[in-house]
């Protein structure tokens, strides 16, 4: 007879307090629980190999090209050899000031309609729902939307355009992670703030927004993070340049696409390249992404 | 008469006044601004359904429904049909969900359930969020040049013994459904994993103690207990997971090899509609353009529904788990 047969048959034994703590494998029940703690920590170590994988490609393979030249340079055409990465890096980041300049306005304004001025209107929870659905928008269509309006327009791939295109990817994140940062802001500060008489525009610039700052600016470094590492859209609204940015109106380099075009071609030091201008990418976008978590809140 | 004492207010000796005009206008005129800020966000998203769809009209009354039940793509003879790239795009993304999302649910239970100490999973927790920081065209690079290499013998060895299973049913020359879709896998893994994460910290901590009083392995707890509970916001997670991966572009342009059938295999090269936009769209001559416009804004309208679908599910366990 099986102990638990036995505590089912003897009440008093539970009543005595002697409970069966026993650990075997032999019981069905125990081993199932260790054996899918086993299959947990092999999942979790196989989530992680990738990531390890990349990033010592990235320093063993990126790492060797790392210098001044790489900075100050352009790229190499087909059999040169040298080179550098300096118009890519100049343009991903000119582009991403162009995306901020559109899209960080826009969504700290509307955070403040939907987490202050308005919350619980029907306009508020469609904005709200809106910005969700944005955050699953495919970056490609950015592109494509952007060169069915902006592009066909001006007749040129641009730096605008491009940067206009990453503004799109960059406004949900802005707009949701802002409006949570405004509502965490104690309801009681808002209500002293109208209790002196102030009115809604001087509650959000005066007290909402200077406290809710450092989860404004989380959203906005995340945002930033996000639009660097972008390449779809750039693909036909900025497309590539071989040379540095001369205007905002011309065709326009940036590090993704040199990444994406580099790693088609046959030329070792082209790949070469390809691998260092990862590395930049991914340190660019760490940064920001090690900015965003420097102001402290918590990310929705 | 005793002294009055001194004070902040007015000599008038009244505390408070009107708004002035500039100020009363001028509060109006914030709000204004501010709801207009709001009204943009909606109207960008009717307003990109609107020209994407304007574009692809004429392209729309004139290849019809065939477009999307036919396989091929030929500038030269101006016929278009975007089957193998709507199959490419579904059949890489389910799978990708299957990998994914079992990843990304495990890394959520290994992360909320006490198998690490607070210490290690702040650690394990970040290289999650890591992952979700590197580029995809990083990711299609690191598929290139280390991925493909890796799993080629595996593929060999799977194709010579299981060749006969429609899976296998070719051999791994290069890029190809399965690197991308491992690929994607990642690529999503962090999505799923933090929208699951959130939906098991969202239960009551008693839920859980119940369980484990009752006299449960953890085990049990989780399988019986807790993923039952958290289901709605799991399903949400692998949703949105799915919708991510429909609109992947570059990792996928790169590793897919963007060649149009229709095939089970997973070795075989294929192409999904993000990748033939991302490819096709920048050496486009004229008449391509409509076509492609045509294939963007069904992707468009695929990746939205899902993303609604997703939206609405996420919205509504959270509210259930509120209350």
């Amino acid at each position: 007879m099986t102990t638990t047969d036995q505590t089912i048959m003897n009440p008093e034994v539970v009543a005595l307090g002697d409970p069966n703590l026993s650990f075997s494998f032999g019981e069905r029940r125990t081993l199932m629980n260790f054996i899918q703690t086993v299959i947990l920590w092999l999942l979790a170590a196989v989530a992680a190999v990738p990531l390890i994988s990349v990033l010592y490609m990235l320093i063993s393979r990126g790492g060797v090209r790392l210098s001044l030249a790489l900075f100050t340079e352009l790229p190499p055409a087909p059999f040169e050899q040298g080179g550098g990465i300096g118009n890519a890096i100049v343009g991903t980041l000119v582009m991403v000031a162009i995306a901020s300049l559109i899209s960080i306005p826009i969504g700290v304004l509307g955070g403040i309609y939907t987490g202050l001025i308005n919350p619980r209107s029907r306009f508020s929870s469609l904005v709200r729902f809106v910005g969700k659905v944005l955050t699953g928008f495919p970056s490609i269509l950015a592109g494509v939307f952007v060169y069915a309006w902006l592009v066909i327009m001006m007749k040129t791939y641009s730096a605008v355009a491009g940067g206009l295109s990453l503004a799109i990817l960059m406004l949900p994140t802005i707009l949701l992670t802002s409006e949570q940062a405004f509502r965490m802001v104690p309801q009681r500060m808002k209500d002293a703030a109208y209790g002196m008489g102030c009115n809604a525009t001087q509650v959000a610039t005066k007290i909402v927004l200077p406290t809710a700052l450092p989860g404004v600016m989380t959203g906005v470094m995340l945002a930033v993070a996000g639009a660097s590492g972008e390449s779809a859209p750039l693909l036909f609204t900025a497309l590539f340049s071989n040379y540095w940015i001369g205007s905002f109106t011309e065709p326009t380099a940036s590090l993704s696409i040199l990444i994406y075009n580099f790693s088609a071609m046959p030329y070792e030091n082209q790949i070469e390249l390809a691998w260092t201008a990862s590395l930049v990418l991914v340190l660019i976008v760490l940064v920001f992404n090690i900015l965003s978590r420097s102001f402290g809140t918590r990310r929705v | 008469m005793a002294d009055t004492p001194k004070s902040v207010a007015p000599r008038d000796g009244s505390v408070s006044r009107p708004p002035t005009a500039f100020e009363y206008g001028y509060d109006k005129s914030f709000r204004a601004l501010t709801f207009a800020a709001g009204f943009v966000t909606i109207a960008l998203l009717v307003y990109i359904f609107w020209k994407i769809g304007g574009q692809a009209a004429p392209a729309m009354q004139k290849y019809g429904l065939d477009f999307l039940t036919t396989v091929k793509w030929n500038a030269n003879t101006n016929e278009y049909g975007i089957l193998a790239e709507i199959w490419g795009t579904l059949y890489s993304s389910f799978l990708a969900l299957l990998f994914g999302g079992v990843l990304g649910v495990a890394v959520a239970i290994f992360l909320t359930q006490g198998f690490l100490n607070a210490r290690l999973a702040w650690i394990f927790r970040l290289i999650v969020e890591m992952l979700a920081a590197i580029p995809s065209v990083v990711f299609g690079l690191w598929g290139i040049y280390v991925l493909i290499p890796a799993i080629r013998p595996l593929a060999h060895w799977l194709h010579e013994t299981l060749g006969f299973i429609p899976f296998f049913s070719t051999n791994l020359a290069g890029p190809g459904m399965f690197p991308a879709m491992i690929v994607l896998s990642i690529m999503i893994l962090p999505t799923v994993a933090a929208i699951s994460q959130d939906a098991f910290k969202a239960i009551p901590m008693k839920i859980q103690e119940a369980a484990y009083g009752m006299g449960t392995t953890k085990w049990e707890a989780i399988r019986k207990v807790i993923i039952p509970t958290a289901s709605g916001g799991i399903f949400a997670s692998l949703v949105l997971g799915f919708g991510r991966a429909l609109g992947e572009t570059m990792a996928l342009a790169m590793l897919i090899g963007n060649s149009q059938q229709v095939t089970l295999s997973l070795f075989a090269p294929a192409t999904t509609l993000a990748s033939l936009l991302a490819s096709t769209f920048p050496e486009a001559g004229a008449n391509q353009i409509g076509p492609l416009m045509y294939a963007a804004i069904v992707l468009l309208v695929i990746t939205m529904a899902v993303n609604i679908i997703g939206t609405i599910i996420m919205n509504y366990t959270a509210r259930q788990t509120v209350t």
